[in-house]
C-alpha cells in the first residue's frame, strides 16, 4: 500500500530523469560492486581448486569440502578438529566484540557531552579536533601505533622514566597494540550515530526527568539510550563488522603468534593460491557476523528501519 | 485560600553574564493561588520559572517555598513540578509510563503505577488510552498527559511554562478552563506563564506583569486591567487609548491634564503614582475603547468628553469598532456593543464621546508596550 506512494513521491521530488538515473547508479552500485561479486564467492566457495585445464571439466563439480576443511582441517577425518583456525575464528569474532564494547564505553560520555552542549563553537572545534587524525591513512596510523608501542617507544620510556616497570612490556606479543589500534582505528564510526542521534534528544525531555526526580543513571537508562539506541546499533555494527574484517592493523600490530581470521583467508588466496578455500573462509566469517549483528538487534529490539533515521 | 503552600521571590536577581535577565524581582504568591506572569516574549518569564524549579540558580535573592529557602536545593528535591512550553513528553514511553514516571523513580510497583495511572487519565478524560504512545494523541490530548504526569508526582507548586501557546485558538480557551478547573480541584499552586493577556485574565487569582526582567505591577487581573501601574501595563494589557500631555492640576487622587492633542481631560491617578505625579509633569492617560459612550452634548460632562470624527467602523460581530479623529488629529478606538441597533454611526460623522472618571488612568508617561 505505502510502496506506490512511496515510488511516486519519489518521483514527483526528483523528477524523471534525476530519479532515474539515481536508480540506475544506486543499482549498478549494488547488483556490480556488491552483489556479482560476493555472489562469485559465494560459487567460488563450493568448487574444488583445481588446475586451469580441469577448470569446467567433468571434476569441477560442487563442494562443501572447503567448508568442512574450516571445521575438520586437511584430514577431513571426522574426530579431528582444525582446532588453530577455529580458534583463531573464535578469538576474532570475541575480540571485535570486544573492541566494540570497548569503543561504546569510551565513546558514550563524549557523545553525550559533544551532543548535549549543543552549539558551542568550542565543541565544534573538538569534533574537528577529533577527525583530523582520520586524514592520516590507515596504515600509517598503525605503524604509528607500532613506533608508540615498541620496546624503545614513548609508552614504554614514559613507564620506565616513571619507574612504574623495569622491562619494557611487549605491547605487540600481548595484543594490547592490537587492540587499542583496532579500538582507535574505527572508534570515530562509533562516536558520530551517536553523537547525532543525542544531539537530536531535547533537553527538555532530561529535565523533565530530572524535575521527577530521576537519578543521572536512571535519566540515561530511560530516556537518553532508548533514544539513542539506533545510534548506538549503528555505531556498533560498524566496529564490529569493521574490527572483525580488519586486516591492515592485525598484519602491523598483531603478535607473531596471534592471527586474526581476516589473515588466514589472506593467506589462501595470496599466498596458497587457494581462492576457493579463501572464499569459503571469507563467507563464514561475513555470515557469522551478520547473524551476530542481526541477534543483537534481536536482543535489544532495534529495527532496521530506525537505523536509517 | 492558606491551605497551600506559597511561593516567595525576594529581590531575585538573574544574570547571564553582562545581561540582567530578571532585575529585583519580588513577589509573595499565596498557597493555593492560581499565579501568572504576564509579559512579552524574551521578558524573563521562564527564567523566573526555571529559577523556582531550581533548574537556575538566582544570582542574588532567595526563592522560598512553603517557607523553606531553597538555595543549593536541585530540581529533583523540590516540591514543584514543571510542565515544559514544549511539554516534553517520552515520545518511546506509553502515556501511562509517562504519567507514572515520578512513581517509577521513586521504585513503586507496575500494578501500583498502572492503578494511579488510571486515576489520572480518568480525571483528564482519556480512559482507556494509557497504552497509546505520546506521539498517537492530539495537541489537546498531549496537554492533559504532561498535566496529570506533573500532577503525579503530587507536587506542592505547579509550575506551567505557557503549556498552550502551540494549541489552536479554540483549544486553547477550552485548556484554559479545564486548567482552572483542575486547579480548584487538587487545590495546590499553580504558576502559570503567559504572554497571552487573555489567558492571565480569565485563570489566574493573581497577575504579575513583566517587562524587560523588571515586575512592573502585581494585582487581581481586575486592578491590573482598570488601574494599571505603568504605561507598559497600560498598553500591555488590553486595549488602550493613551493619551500624552502635561498635569495642569492634581485635587486628591484626580489630574487634570493638558492633553497634546485632545483638550484638558481629567483621570484617576493610579494609584502607585499618587503622591507622585505632580502639576507640570509629562503625563500619560488611558482610557479604554469600551469606556467611551456618545452622548449629545459635551456640557455636562466638562473636562471629561472629547469631539473626534469617525474614520473608519467594523463590525466584530458583538461590538463594532470605531476609529475616530480628534480636531488635534489624535486617532481614537471606542467600541460599541452590538446590541441589535441599525449602523450607529458612519464616517464623517462628528461625534462627542465621553467617559467616566473610573475609566480614565492617569500616571507619569513612560515606555509603551511596542505592538
Ligand atoms: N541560558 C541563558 N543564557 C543567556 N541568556 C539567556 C539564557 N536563558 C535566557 N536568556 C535570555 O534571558 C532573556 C529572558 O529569557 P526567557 O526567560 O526565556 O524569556 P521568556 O519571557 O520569553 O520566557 C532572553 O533575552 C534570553 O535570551
Ligand atoms: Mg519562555
Amino acid at each position: 500500500m505505502a510502496r506506490p506512494r512511496l515510488f511516486a513521491e519519489y518521483f514527483r521530488t526528483n523528477g524523471r530523469f534525476l530519479g532515474i538515473t539515481m536508480m540506475l547508479l544506486v543499482g549498478f552500485w549494488i547488483i556490480v560492486l556488491i552483489l556479482l561479486p560476493q555472489l562469485s564467492m559465494l560459487d567460488f566457495s563450493f568448487r574444488y581448486n583445481l588446475p586451469p585445464a580441469e577448470q569446467g571439466g567433468p571434476k569441477d563439480v560442487y563442494t562443501l569440502d572447503n567448508y568442512r576443511h574450516l571445521i575438520y582441517g586437511a584430514g577431513g577425518g571426522e574426530g579431528s578438529y582444525n582446532t588453530v583456525d577455529l580458534m583463531v575464528f573464535g578469538r576474532t569474532i570475541l575480540a571485535a566484540m570486544a573492541v566494540t564494547v570497548a569503543d561504546l564505553i569510551l565513546c558514550y560520555p563524549l557523545a553525550y557531552y559533544l551532543g548535549q552542549s549543543r552549539g558551542s563553537g568550542f565543541v565544534r572545534l573538538l569534533v574537528v579536533l577529533l577527525i583530523i587524525p582520520y586524514w592520516i591513512n590507515e596504515i600509517l596510523r598503525a605503524f604509528a601505533f607500532r613506533i608508540i608501542f615498541a620496546d624503545g617507544g614513548i609508552i614504554n620510556a614514559a613507564m620506565m622514566g616513571l619507574g612504574l616497570i623495569d622491562q619494557p612490556i611487549d605491547f605487540i606479543r600481548a595484543d594490547i597494540a592490537l587492540y587499542t589500534g583496532l579500538g582507535y582505528a574505527y572508534i570515530l564510526l562509533m562516536l558520530f550515530p551517536m553523537y547525532n542521534a543525542i544531539e537530536s534528544l531535547d533537553r527538555n525531555q532530561i529535565e523533565a526527568a530530572r524535575d521527577m526526580g530521576a537519578s543521572w543513571v536512571h535519566i540515561h537508562r530511560r530516556i537518553v539510550i532508548p533514544h539513542a539506541k539506533p545510534g548506538i546499533s549503528s555505531g556498533m555494527t560498524m566496529v564490529f563488522m569493521l574490527s572483525a574484517g580488519a586486516l591492515a592493523a592485525p598484519q602491523i600490530l598483531g603478535g607473531p603468534s596471534s592471527l586474526w581470521f581476516t589473515q588466514l583467508v589472506y593467506q589462501w588466496f595470496n599466498n596458497s593460491l587457494n581462492w576457493q578455500q579463501g572464499s569459503a573462509y571469507a563467507i563464514v566469517l561475513l555470515m557469522a557476523s551478520i547473524a551476530i549483528v542481526l541477534t543483537f538487534m534481536k536482543i535489544f529490539r532495534v529495527n532496521m528501519g530506525d537505523i536509517g533515521k | 485560600m492558606t491551605d497551600g503552600v506559597g511561593v516567595e521571590l525576594e529581590n531575585l536577581w538573574i544574570r547571564f553574564g553582562e545581561f540582567v535577565a530578571v532585575r529585583d524581582a519580588s513577589v509573595n504568591i499565596n498557597g493555593g493561588d492560581f499565579f501568572s506572569f504576564l509579559g512579552p516574549s524574551g521578558c524573563g518569564k521562564t527564567t523566573i520559572l526555571r529559577a523556582v524549579s531550581g533548574f537556575l540558580q538566582p544570582s542574588e535573592g532567595r526563592v522560598l517555598i512553603g517557607g523553606r529557602d531553597m538555595a543549593g536545593i536541585g530540581p529533583n528535591k523540590r516540591p514543584t513540578a514543571l510542565i515544559f512550553q514544549n511539554l516534553a513528553l517520552f515520545p518511546l514511553m506509553k502515556v501511562w509510563e509517562n504519567i507514572t514516571f515520578s512513581m517509577e523513580v521513586r521504585g513503586a510497583s507496575a500494578s501500583e503505577r498502572r492503578r494511579r495511572a488510571d486515576e489520572l487519565l480518568e480525571m483528564i478524560a482519556l480512559e482507556g488510552q494509557g497504552n497509546k504512545l505520546p506521539g498517537e494523541l492530539s495537541g489537546g490530548q498531549k496537554q492533559r498527559v504532561a498535566i496529570a504526569r506533573a500532577l503525579c508526582a503530587e507536587p506542592d507548586v505547579l509550575l506551567l511554562d505557557e503549556p498552550l501557546s502551540a494549541l489552536d485558538l479554540k483549544l486553547r480557551q477550552h485548556m484554559r478552563t479545564e486548567l482552572r478547573a483542575i486547579q480548584q480541584r487538587v487545590g495546590i499552586t499553580f504558576i502559570y506563564i503567559t504572554h497571552d493577556q487573555g489567558e492571565a485574565l480569565t485563570m489566574s487569582d493573581n497577575v504579575a506583569v513583566m517587562r524587560a526582567g523588571v515586575i512592573e505591577q502585581i494585582g487581581t487581573g481586575h486592578a491590573i486591567y482598570d488601574l494599571p501601574a505603568t504605561p507598559f501595563v497600560a498598553s500591555f494589557v488590553g486595549e488602550n487609548n493613551v493619551f500624552r500631555g502635561k498635569v495642569l492640576e492634581v485635587k486628591g487622587d484626580e489630574a487634570l491634564i493638558r492633553t497634546n492633542r485632545s483638550g484638558d481631560l481629567l483621570a484617576q491617578i493610579t494609584p502607585a503614582a499618587r503622591g507622585v505625579l505632580k502639576v507640570g509633569d509629562d503625563a500619560m492617560m488611558f482610557v479604554r475603547p469600551e469606556a467611551f459612550s456618545l452622548v449629545d452634548d459635551a456640557g455636562a460632562h466638562a473636562g471629561k468628553s472629547l469631539t473626534a470624527r469617525v474614520v473608519n467602523e467594523e463590525f466584530e460581530g458583538n461590538s463594532y469598532s470605531v476609529f475616530l479623529e480628534s480636531e488635534g488629529g489624535k486617532r481614537i478606538k471606542m467600541s460599541l456593543p452590538n446590541v441589535g441597533q441599525e449602523r450607529v454611526v458612519s464616517t464623517g460623522d462628528d461625534l462627542i464621546l465621553k467617559y467616566e472618571l473610573r475609566n480614565a488612568v492617569a500616571m507619569p508617561a513612560g515606555e509603551l508596550a511596542s505592538e
